[in-house]
């Protein structure tokens, strides 16, 4: 009984405790980040933002999650309820549990798995599941149209993150975020960071993340001047909240995903800045790749349907293959 | 190993169990979900047995993709539900005989099968190094396997390309939009002026 005690239940308990923590810690941000995220917006197009809920709006986020709770939950009367009320909480729960094995600081990481970069690829391509499974369950169009666009999309733009994370696999040697960010320090720094070496798999990283995560200019899914809010119009109260919680918690893994990949994680840009501490570093590329997505979304105008799925297969896969083959000759012949 | 045990006993009663509500439930878009959640099982079992390359792969492939297809096509299908309970007894004798064709498969490779040494053993990974599962599998796939994996890839690719040429349809009456031409056109090419003399068409 002791063995099971000291083997299971004590290292699961501190396991529980530290993901608790996690999640605390990433809601909290979320609802700051969101808040920045609409006063970029506001502030390209000349608007104040939300500027009323405490100083400078800072408390906004808390107040809108306080009016979703307490708003009825609107179930259509031909949904299918259980599908329905499914959805929302795949969304959110695949979303947060892709956090796991980013690691924040060297040693600081909740699952430190060697295959972390399959892992965060297999739950982020589950997210599509929460956006098929609410169009269908609303039992109505524009929802049922906005699910089949976000399914072609996210299975489109997959294949090219998938090529690119090959390339930065090839470079690190490894699957483990750990090993990834490890392998982008050095004594030079800023120049170590993969951006410079895959610059144009960086881009095709951004991009295709912007497509992944449904953010403007490809939020076709919930395309509002075509589709009203596409898979999310019967959806109101919690279970929306939960989508639109979920939405922001991937694109902010996205952020640090791309972070690790290829700003060096938590490793600081000069190598003389290296006394601050690597979780400030981290936090702070973050918040960077935070801005440049607020940024896109306020500048760049919709595309087209058609418009999306060429750039995906015609010019992002055979851009992202051309680089798999060229790092890879490069991998073999001179390293 | 208690609790291993315990969870190898969990996953697999979920999966089997997801699996018969697979065929059980009358609305096909459940059917697909209730397949995935069979998939998502059988990944934890891999995961369990310290595979967790192809646990992953698993989930990336056949969840993230196959199964996503699946439902993008069973949910564009417009089935009358009641329609399906009616011909089940027709299928039933097919049905069954594959059935029982299958198990019996089954069984004869259980009762049957041996390990083979001398294919283990002559294989070019060496014991004396830990390897993760990620290498050894790559080791194996592109060392030893190298013809097979290359062929498997082949017969893919052929078998794409034989899909494309099932379905292309070239109408040279269909409008096409060259993106190229879209972002060369601007004012000078594209207007001109016209002198219009009142009462006449251009």
């Amino acid at each position: 009984m002791d063995n099971i005690f000291s083997m299971y239940l004590y290292p699961a308990a501190i396991i529980a405790a530290k993901s608790v923590f996690l999640i605390t810690a990433l809601l909290i941000t979320i609802a700051f980040l969101l808040l920045a995220d609409r006063k970029i917006w506001a502030a390209v197009q000349m608007r104040r933002g939300p500027n009323v809920v405490g100083a400078f709006g800072l408390l906004q986020s808390f107040a809108d999650l306080l009016k979703f709770v307490l708003k009825e939950v609107i179930i259509p009367s031909k949904a299918d309820k259980a599908v329905f009320l499914l959805a929302p909480f795949i969304t959110t729960v695949f979303a947060i549990s892709a956090w796991a094995v980013i690691p924040f600081d060297a040693g600081i990481v909740l699952a430190d798995i060697n295959i972390g970069v399959l892992y965060i690829l297999a739950i982020s391509s589950l997210g599509v599941y929460g956006i098929i499974m609410g169009g269908w369950a609303s039992n109505s169009k524009y929802p049922f149209l906005g699910a089949l666009r976000s399914a072609a999309q996210m299975v489109s733009y997959e294949v090219s993150i998938g090529f690119v994370i090959i390339t930065v696999i090839l470079l690190s040697g490894s699957l483990n975020l750990s090993d990834i960010v490890n392998a982008q320090s050095g004594d030079y720094g800023i120049l170590n960071w993969y951006f410079i070496p895959l610059f144009p798999m960086f881009v095709v990283f951004f991009i295709s993340a912007l497509a992944e995560t449904n953010r403007p200019p490809f939020d076709l899914p919930e395309a509002e001047s075509e589709l009203v809010a596409g898979f999310m119009v019967e959806y109101s109260s919690t279970p929306y909240l939960m989508f639109m919680l979920g939405e922001y918690v991937s694109i902010v893994l996205m952020c640090a995903f791309a972070t690790i990949l290829f700003l060096g994680g938590w490793n600081a840009p000069l190598p003389i800045l290296d006394f601050i501490p690597g979780f400030v570093w981290f936090v702070i590329k973050v918040c960077f790749m935070f801005f440049m997505f607020a940024m896109v979304k306020a500048m760049v105008p919709r595309y087209r349907y058609d418009q999306l799925m060429r750039l995906g297969w015609k010019v992002f896969l055979p851009l992202s293959l051309l680089m798999v083959a060229v790092t890879a000759t490069f991998v073999v012949f001179f390293k | 190993m208690i609790v291993v045990n315990l969870l190898f006993y969990l996953f697999s009663f979920i999966m089997i169990a997801s699996a018969f509500m697979v065929i059980l439930s009358r609305n096909p878009v459940h059917s697909v979900l209730f397949l995935i959640l069979c998939f998502f099982n059988s990944a934890g079992i891999f995961l369990i047995l310290g595979a967790e390359f192809l646990a992953f792969i698993l989930v990336i492939v056949y969840v993230g993709a196959v199964a996503v297809l699946f439902l993008f096509v069973v949910m564009m299908l417009d089935v009358e539900f009641k329609s399906i309970s009616s011909t089940v007894i027709s299928y039933l004798p097919i049905g069954m005989t594959i059935g029982v064709i299958v198990l019996a498969e089954l069984m004869l490779v259980l009762f049957t099968w041996k390990r083979d040494y001398s294919v283990t053993d002559n294989l070019s990974i060496t014991s004396d190094k830990q390897y993760s599962n990620t290498e050894i599998i790559g080791l194996v796939l592109y060392t030893d396997n190298i013809l097979f994996f290359q062929l498997a890839g082949l017969i893919l690719l052929a078998s794409m390309i034989g899909a494309i040429v099932l379905t292309v349809n070239h109408r040279p009456s269909a409008k096409r939009q060259d993106i190229n031409k879209q972002v060369e056109r601007d004012a000078e090419n594209s207007i001109k002026n016209i002198d219009m003399k009142p009462g006449s068409g251009i």
